[in-house]
């Protein structure tokens, strides 16, 4: 890039997109200024891509227009905007076997008159982006023989040898796995502390925070949210736009704000009281099983405190509840949990705001948990297969079970959040609430 | 730079190639003929030269033989360019230099001609402008209906091709059941006709050839980058919609100029581009030339198998007889699957 551009900025005014009688969006309006990494987000089908392309002059807008250091980049000639902007597009696929050199080679395109061959600076440029991508290794190999994650990075390096003042990258992280993903980003947030401008569509909300200076949020065919990565990625906007709930907290390690996203919740956050309530601080998990697991770390990143118990000790359970930090009670395994285990348990529901019922297999010997259980406070049940199927303990187990499901909210695994809340606002807990008086056994 | 040496390198060895199989196939026939006499007579042509050769000798390579030699030479580096831009132009591997209805438009020319020549006017006597003016028509035609709005899109081109030229494929089988005692004229000339060429020939199609392949040398880089995709194409400054008219037009008139004078020959506009591509690879500044070349060269010597044999055997049918198992081998190896 020549030190003589004045400046770089791309105003967009209020920019309409149809296709036929489908409008894709309109009233788009956003700035991005000179030496700015700005991150498009948005579900799919927001109109990142096609925004992208108005904005490098291959599509005429409806409505609006795109203006780039002044100019409308629409009354420009191709080659001229050629020189103005650089595209990274999101489907690289390839239909035919360049050797990767001369692909980047043709990022020189827009330099070059017609007749004349490449000059030294033209090859230069194409080898500092060969190696500022890393794919200079495989410059002699034909395009269609390397990943997609390298065919990617060969047609960012075809843009970085376009040497222009901007750059627009579709989804440049969409195939890449994630330390190509991280090594790409630092190289678009390395070109522009160079002094380039560059409007990313980015998926990935947590890398997006990481690296733009700005997010644009583009969502049902408008900006909702424009600003800084902090301000913008907030659990409300991301619950317009998105239509899901999650949670952002700041990155223990890059202090960024770090999205997770909480499905299945979005529905029942909506219908009101659910949301507002406030989640409870500590909740015993008992079970032994996938669903208890998928409870504990829906929880957990939620950042409520959990115990889970008992468990056989060593078996997976125990190892994935360490790895979510949350210390399990355990008993030896093969055998049934003796005294101790049965002291913490009753202590951790004891203190537990919540206590869930996961998938909890039933025997002679742990006949005391579904007890100790029935004595929990504010209790969510997880529906699945019949108890029936569980239970080795006879008919008094099932007995405790129905006592246990009288009482107590049901909830999916998926859902337990919602439900987990909606358990804790009920408190004290009504017995022979109308919500549990279904079928003797559910499915 | 390398690409320069490269393409300077393979289009000198090709082109001696030429020379080399065009005085090969000189000295076949009934009287043999010894190299030396061939070129002697070749180089007395030029103008340049005044060696003494016999006067059957003479007669015989100047007026017989290299007329035609010359004619499929320049028939052969016509379609085999024009089907390496075809090729690149639609992103095909089946697409060869009569696609878009060039070589039917030009045999309902050249058909019409020969079955109701007291329809056509005396300047239209010979066969070349009806098949010229009917290819050219047909490819405009063609392009009109494909473009909507100031684009044409590939896609459309193409099926437009297909379903025009299974129109005049009727209307030249029609011609061809109402053309009583021409009907022999004109199923040779279906197939591909080099036999009976003349200087005037090659006066008529060698310019527009060379010009034309000229000129689309020029584009070469713009059908590199359109390979990439049209989007890409235009992000990175080609003016897609103008350089695509470009290579359209100059593809259909070195096809158009090719068939006019020689039939209808197939496989030699789709062959020799793939055969090129295994050799010197897919970028078109190295590939459009040599395979002009090769097509040359190709060319001539089907034609001399043609006319090898106890009784003379129609170009077309040499070609496609060797073309197809050449093209189902490379299928067969997976060659043909990538531009």
């Amino acid at each position: 890039m020549s030190d003589d551009e004045p400046s770089d900025s791309i105003d967009v005014a209020n920019v309409g997109i149809s296709f036929g009688d489908v409008e894709v969006v309109s009233d788009v309006s956003f700035a991005v200024e000179p030496g700015e990494l700005v991150g498009l987000v948005g579900p799919n089908g927001a109109g990142k891509t096609s925004l992208l392309r108005v904005l490098s002059g291959t599509l005429e807008p409806t409505d609006g227009t795109v203006t780039v250091d002044g100019t409308d980049v629409h009354d420009l000639s191709s080659r001229a905007a050629s020189r103005l902007v650089a595209v990274v597009p999101q489907d690289t696929a390839v239909s035919f076997s360049f050797d990767v050199r001369t692909v980047v080679e043709m990022g020189r395109y827009p330099h070059r008159s017609r007749f004349s061959p490449p000059n030294t600076s033209d090859r230069e440029l194409v080898d500092r982006a060969l190696e500022r991508t890393r794919t200079a290794r495989f410059a002699d190999r034909p395009i269609d023989d390397v990943s997609g994650g390298e065919r990617q990075r060969v047609v960012l390096a075809r843009a970085i040898a376009q040497d222009t003042p901007i750059l627009l990258l579709d989804e440049p992280t969409a195939s890449l796995d994630v330390n190509h993903a991280i090594e790409t980003l630092d190289l678009v947030r390395e070109l522009v502390d160079d002094g380039r401008t560059a409007v990313a569509a980015i998926h990935d909300l947590t890398l997006a925070a990481r690296y733009c200076d700005r997010l644009v949020v583009v969502a049902n065919g408008s900006v909702v949210a424009d600003g800084e990565p902090d301000e913008v990625l907030t659990s409300e906007t991301l619950a317009s736009a998105f239509d899901v709930s999650a949670t952002v907290t700041p990155n223990p390690v890059t202090g960024t704000p770090t999205v997770t996203a909480l499905p299945d919740t979005a529905s029942e956050s909506e219908n009101g009281a659910g949301a507002r309530s406030p989640l409870p601080g500590r909740v015993h998990v008992v079970g032994t099983g996938t669903p208890a697991l998928t409870v504990l770390s829906r929880l957990t990143s939620a950042g409520i405190a959990c115990t889970i118990g008992p468990v056989a000790s060593d078996s997976p359970v125990a190892e994935t509840a360490r790895n979510l930090e949350v210390e399990p009670i355990e008993s030896p395994p093969f055998s049934p949990p003796g005294a101790e285990a049965r002291a913490r348990l009753e202590r951790a529901i004891e203190d537990a705001d919540v206590t869930v019922l996961a998938d909890v297999t039933v025997g002679p010997g742990n006949r005391f948990v579904l007890e100790t259980v029935l004595e929990s406070g504010p209790l969510a049940v997880i529906k699945q297969r019949p108890f029936a199927e569980r239970n080795y303990a006879g008919d008094r187990a099932r007995r405790q079970y129905e006592a246990c499901r009288r009482r107590a909210v049901e909830t999916t695994s998926s859902s337990v959040l919602e439900e987990v809340r909606v358990a804790f606002a009920d408190r004290p807990p009504s017995e022979f609430d109308g919500r549990a008086e279904s079928t003797a056994d559910d499915d | 730079m390398s690409t320069l040496y490269r393409t300077l390198g393979w289009t000198v060895a090709l082109t001696a190639t030429l020379a080399a199989v065009v005085v090969s196939s000189a000295m076949l026939g009934p009287v043999r003929i010894d190299p030396v006499t061939v070129s002697k007579v070749v180089l007395n042509l030029t103008g340049l030269f005044a060696y003494d050769v016999s006067g059957v000798e003479q007669t015989i390579v100047a007026d017989v033989r290299l007329p035609r030699i010359l004619l499929a030479a320049t028939v052969g580096f016509s379609l085999a360019a024009a089907g390496t831009v075809m090729q690149g132009f639609f992103r095909n591997p089946l697409a060869d230099p009569s696609i878009i209805g060039v070589s039917s438009g030009a045999a309902a020319g050249a058909v019409a001609a020969i079955a109701f020549p007291a329809l056509f006017p005396a300047v239209l006597a010979s066969v070349h402008v009806p098949a010229f003016i009917g290819a050219l028509v047909t490819a405009f035609l063609v392009y009109a209906i494909a473009t909507e709005g100031g684009r044409t899109p590939v896609a459309t081109l193409l099926l437009a091709g297909v379903a025009l030229q299974a129109f005049l494929g009727a209307m030249i089988s029609y011609m061809m059941v109402h053309s009583g005692e021409n009907l022999r004229e004109a199923v040779y000339w279906m197939m591909g006709r080099l036999h009976r060429s003349s200087w005037s020939d090659i006066e008529f199609a060698l310019p527009i050839a060379l010009l034309g392949v000229l000129v689309l040398a020029a584009y070469t880089r713009e059908m590199n980058v359109l390979l990439l995709g049209e989007e890409d194409a235009q992000a990175l400054g080609v003016n897609v919609e103008r350089t695509k008219v470009v290579l359209l037009v100059l593809a259909t008139v070195v096809t158009a100029a090719g068939v006019a004078v020689a039939g209808v020959i197939g496989f030699v506009g789709l062959v020799v581009p793939h055969m090129m591509r295994l050799v010197v690879g897919p970028d078109h500044r190295i590939l459009l030339p040599t395979s002009a070349l090769a097509g040359a060269s190709f060319l001539v010597l089907t034609d001399t198998l043609s006319r090898a044999g106890p009784a003379e055997v129609p170009v077309g049918i040499v070609t496609a007889a060797l073309g197809a198992p050449f093209f189902l081998f490379l299928l067969k190896r997976r060659e043909v699957h990538s531009l």
